[in-house]
């Protein structure tokens, strides 16, 4: 209990003092999350509605690998990562493992999944409504792409802010790729990994309460966003 | 709804070139089943240019299935629907109001300029065709409004004034009043006239027989999947042939 308690005091502490140490790993958290979960949308978005308006042989079973992917363990895509990317592996002359970029790229692996696979529902369910008024207006499923992509924006915000969820929680795939290198590739979960290695469990815990209330305040952020535009547009 | 003075301004959307240049349509032999059931039952018939068009039937007499399988929205599971005309590419020629308008969670503007740039309308000529058939529609004042905002009637109207702006030759429309107050069934009837006098070839399903009183040129009567009768609309409506219209007409038909 005391343990509890002195964590809301370090965690008050550490918000309060705009610690310059915190506020670097926050930063870095942020900025490979974010990178990754752009990274996922660029590529999830096309790919899942192209899941969803395209039919081929074989797209059933696609689909049941990429909903599949959204449980990919975290660790096992920071090993298949640092095994690509370490010195020996196919991509080590890059010199990307222990690096941001390393952590970006084994998060969008993550993430990518989850938002194609949320995408491909969200469009397939508005495909059924529009279909037959866009093919009657000339679009072929290429062209009604884009639009359909355009009026799902507010139900697609939330498949971007679970991708996002994803990527800000796991620890296994940063802290195998990353390393967990001081001011290099030190983000809040590999933060709090250590501390609890290290018996901080006060810190730890504090440091938990921020990532929490960071991503209470992006997703409240957001979801204000989305109310107000989807009432504006009904 | 100061539609009619407005109607008078002249147009400056071009009447469809060559008018009905993709017609006759002829619908031979066509079946359509589905689930294991026939629908649309060994229909055949020709549709010229001209006369405005109103397929009747009872519920589930295959009437708007039967327009889907003419605009090609389904293929039919036998026969064939062929368009007979001049021009090369029928589909862009024509277009197609539904029963719940369908439209795009953007303004009023923009829900037509999609369907214009889909036909590859130039973007430079885009805005003076949106003024004008907002216009003409009524629905001037809503340009840049959300077009899920709008009430029903007005947007079936957009939804007219989107397949008006194409131009069309010839234009499908399904029960496109069912679901419209008398008000706003009255302003939809006025502008599927208007663009009937501007050369659009009209062929329109509907359950309003008042409606297919004072808009038929020519009736199409279903029944169960079948085609029972193509007659002129005085004719059909005076002395049908058959004994199902006639319990039709009457209100009496068991479906």
């Amino acid at each position: 209990m005391t343990d509890i308690s002195a964590a809301f005091v370090t965690a008050l502490q550490l918000l309060v003092s705009f610690d310059a140490n915190l506020l670097a790993i926050v930063g870095l958290s942020l900025k490979i999350s974010l990178s990754a979960v752009a990274v996922a949308v660029l590529i999830g978005l096309p790919l899942g509605a192209g899941l969803a308006l395209f039919k081929f042989p074989g797209r059933d079973g696609i689909v049941v690998f990429l909903n599949a992917l959204m449980g990919l363990p975290p660790v096992v895509v920071g090993l298949v990562v640092y095994l690509f990317l370490s010195r020996s592996g196919p991509l080590g002359v890059f010199g990307l493992l222990f690096t941001p970029t390393a952590m970006i790229i084994a998060q969008a692996i993550l993430v990518t999944p989850i938002i194609a696979a949320l995408t491909r529902q969200v469009i397939a369910d508005l495909w059924v409504e529009y279909a037959e008024q866009l093919r009657s207006l000339g679009a072929s499923p290429v062209r009604a792409m884009p639009a359909l992509l355009f009026d799902a924006r507010f139900t697609l915000v939330t498949a971007v802010l679970a991708g996002f969820g994803r990527a800000s929680a796991e620890v296994g795939a940063v802290m195998i790729v990353g390393g967990n290198i001081d001011h290099v590739t030190r983000v809040m979960t590999t933060a709090i990994a250590l501390e609890v290695s290290k018996g901080d469990l006060a810190l730890a815990l504090g440091l938990g309460i921020v990532l929490i209330s960071l991503s209470l305040a992006i997703n409240a952020a957001t979801y204000t966003v989305k109310l107000r535009a989807e009432a504006a547009w009904a | 709804m100061g539609l009619s003075a407005r109607q008078a301004e002249p147009s400056n959307i071009p009447a469809p070139q060559a008018q009905a240049a993709i017609l006759p349509l002829e619908v031979r032999n066509v079946c359509f089943d589905a689930h294991g059931q026939r629908l649309i039952d060994d229909i055949s018939f020709t549709l010229k240019a001209g006369p405005r068009t109103m397929i009747l039937g009872p519920n589930g007499a295959g009437k708007s299935l039967l327009l889907r399988l003419c605009h090609g929205l389904l293929q039919p599971s036998a026969g064939t629907v062929r368009w007979h005309g001049t021009d090369a590419d029928p589909a862009r020629h024509q277009a197609m109001v539904f029963q719940h308008p369908v439209l795009l969670r953007r303004t009023v503007a923009a829900n037509i300029a999609y369907a214009l740039k889909l036909r590859n309308v130039a973007r430079a000529k885009r805005p003076g065709i949106i003024e004008n058939v907002l216009s003409r529609t009524g629905l001037a004042r809503f340009t840049d409004k959300p077009a899920r905002l709008l009430s029903g009637g007005e947007q079936q109207k957009l939804s007219l004034a989107r397949a008006w702006a194409t131009r069309p030759q010839v234009l499908f429309l399904d029960e496109p009043t069912a679901s419209l107050d008398p008000a706003a069934s009255h302003a939809v009837e006025t502008i599927i006239q208007t663009m009937h006098d501007e050369g659009t070839r009209i062929i329109m399903t509907t359950h309003d027989l008042g409606m297919a009183r004072r808009l038929a040129d020519e009736v199409v009567f279903l029944n169960k999947g079948r085609l029972l009768e193509q007659s002129p609309a005085d004719a059909f409506f005076n002395a049908p042939e058959s004994g199902e219209a006639t319990a039709f007409l009457k209100g009496e038909l068991r479906w």
